[in-house]
């Protein structure tokens, strides 16, 4: 059942992303002796080198070099794995916005069942697959069961199964370039717009009081703006924010914003979604103010206050002035 | 231009708390608030301002059940043209596929260009859009957040991806879209808005006005399953400050110095 695993390999310059030896780990879950075969896509001598990274983890590295690879344009990636995928597949895929593009077409052309945003493995019973995913922005977990008898597509949460210091394995690269079949361009890449640059520049900041939904009005923003100026830090957000359009995209952490490494972060009124949480890194000191206690946030942070942040700021904000 | 715009109907996580039930089977619903999901919300935005700027028309489709039609009438106050509530017993417990093998039944009643869908909904999937374009056998890009119509079969679509960097593709109609949220600024609906439209028809079909299987949707086709619900496990969980706000914040600053959070 599960003796067919594929892992989709993401990729830039050259280098694998993270994600690349997450699913390594994912897969293990699903089936410990499961020989898993990495699925690199791309073009020039950049894949080499990916795909002799990649076989350092997986028995068998798919190579597939093409011109129409040079940028990951997912639904071109779609119609190679239809043809190269053998029946009944089992396929991970990074949860991210190129996994969000490519794997619930994919499934649909496969005949796989699709498992989304997974993060964790419960087991398998025939051909029942049990996985563990979450709903609401992370505020409450389900176990699902997905039939995978005629294959799966996975997509992984990223981040959440981190790897170990694995041995390196002398795996095998495989050129399946001559078997990916007519490449049907239905979309075409254009080009990549580079994100605009903001007044501040949060990727550097030491200290951020970051501020989210929970703020509630664009007038109560000079509360957050107040704070940060007693405590010497910048101001940044988290998505509704910039969504509502009462800041600047650049002050946005998350993974379709900035990725910060302070050292202390301040989240006011943040729910902490995963996309939000992914562009933290460095392991800062968060402290989370938020009146629902049931927000991820709290899972995350160091330090919690259950309170309403329009009600605290202020007063916050007095005690470091007065200090 | 002919756009169908594909809206479901959810609790609101900005209005509620969202709690697992006693026995673990279902959320609490009882006092919840439900909206339309706020990406959908950004899509019949996205639809209307198309139409005004090149004409046609927008339709707002949803599967659900009597109580979704609220939705359809608040996005049709919006400015959306025509509603379609997809309705029948045989329709519950679809997962993903289940809704876009309806959602296809319904577009390809139609003879519509662009067809959009929201990014995602409360369960996080992101999947009808996608896998609503592979049925359809149409191009398809996700988290769309900028859209140009070139001309008549022809679009561009930015994506957004990784860093706040936005893709930019061409594609030609009809095709699927999935909307991010931030693309525009949806407008507000009053209560005067949706009273206006209270007496327009929405018509729902059933599976049969569908011409659809049973078997094929709802929980009998559905291959992923939810089998309960509960809370996440709280790992390591923040250390609570607890007290006054007085002592709180006491305790908040020498924490906030020890670690370098003031300067």
């Amino acid at each position: 059942m599960t003796d067919q695993v594929f892992a989709y390999i993401e990729h830039k310059d050259g280098v694998a992303d993270d994600t690349a030896q997450e699913l390594s780990v994912a897969a293990g879950k699903i089936n410990p002796d499961a020989a898993v075969t990495a699925i690199v896509a791309g073009f020039g001598d950049n894949l080499d080198a990916v795909c002799g990274e990649m076989a350092k983890t997986y028995p068998t590295v798919w190579k597939l070099d093409n011109e129409a690879f040079a940028y990951p344009n997912a639904e071109v990636i779609r119609s190679a794995l239809v043809s190269l995928l053998p029946e009944n597949a089992v396929v991970l895929i990074p949860h991210d916005t190129f996994g969000m593009d490519l794997s619930p077409g994919l499934s649909v052309k496969i005949n796989a069942a699709f498992i989304s945003d997974v993060v964790g493995f419960e087991g398998i019973s025939d051909s029942e697959l049990t996985i563990v995913r979450q709903e609401y922005g992370g505020q409450v977990s389900t176990h699902v069961a997905a039939d995978i008898a005629s294959g799966a597509v996975i997509n992984i949460r990223p981040g959440v199964f981190q790897p170990d210091e694995g041995t390196p394995i002398t795996g095998e690269v495989v050129d399946k370039s001559g078997d990916i079949g007519d490449l049907t361009m239905v979309r075409k890449f254009i080009e990549i717009v580079e994100a605009e640059v903001g007044d501040v520049d949060i990727t550097k900041s030491e200290v951020l009081v970051s501020v989210g939904r929970g703020i509630e009005d664009e007038d109560n923003l000079e509360m957050a703006f107040d704070l940060a100026k007693a405590m010497g830090a910048d101001v940044s957000c988290s998505r509704p924010i910039v969504d509502a359009k009462w800041m600047e995209k650049p002050r946005q952490v998350g993974t379709s914003g900035q990725t910060v490494k302070p050292k202390v972060y301040l989240a006011l009124g943040i729910s902490g979604s995963f996309q939000h949480l992914g562009g933290i890194k460095g392991n800062p000191f968060i402290v989370a103010v938020n009146k629902n206690l049931k927000a991820p946030i709290f899972q995350v942070a160091d330090v919690g206050i259950e309170t309403d942040i329009l009600d605290f700021i202020p007063e916050l904000t007095e005690s470091i002035e007065e200090l | 231009m002919e756009i169908l715009v594909c809206v479901t109907r959810v609790p609101d996580t900005a209005e509620n708390e969202i709690e697992v039930n006693s026995d673990g089977t279902d959320i609490e619903r009882d006092d919840l608030v439900y909206s339309v999901n706020e990406w959908d919300n950004y899509a019949v935005e996205e639809a209307i301002q198309i139409r005004d700027r090149v004409g046609g028309t927008v339709t707002v489709i949803t599967v659900g059940d009597e109580e979704a039609e609220e939705v359809l009438r608040r996005e049709m106050a919006m400015g959306a043209d025509k509603g379609v509530l997809l309705a029948d017993e045989a329709f519950e417990g679809s997962d993903g596929l289940g809704i876009a093998v309806i959602l296809k039944a319904e577009v390809e009643k139609g003879n519509y260009d662009l067809i959009m869908t929201g990014a995602q909904s409360e369960g996080g999937t992101a999947e009808v859009g996608g896998m609503l374009a592979a049925l359809l056998d149409v191009p398809f890009a996700s988290l769309a957040n900028q859209i140009e119509i070139v001309d008549e079969k022809k679009i561009k679509v930015g994506r957004e991806i990784e860093g706040g960097n936005i893709e930019i593709n061409e594609m030609d109609l009809p095709c699927v879209l999935s909307i991010q949220t931030g693309i525009n600024e949806p407008r507000y609906v009053g209560i005067r808005g949706i009273r206006k439209v209270a007496s327009l028809e929405i018509p729902t079909h059933s599976v049969a006005d569908l011409g659809l299987e049973a078997a094929a949707v709802g929980a009998a086709g559905a291959k992923v399953k939810r089998l309960d619900y509960f809370m996440p496990e709280l790992g390591e969980g923040a250390e609570m400050l607890e007290g006054d706000t007085e002592e709180i914040i006491a305790k908040l600053i020498e924490m906030l110095k020890a670690k370098g959070g003031l300067k």
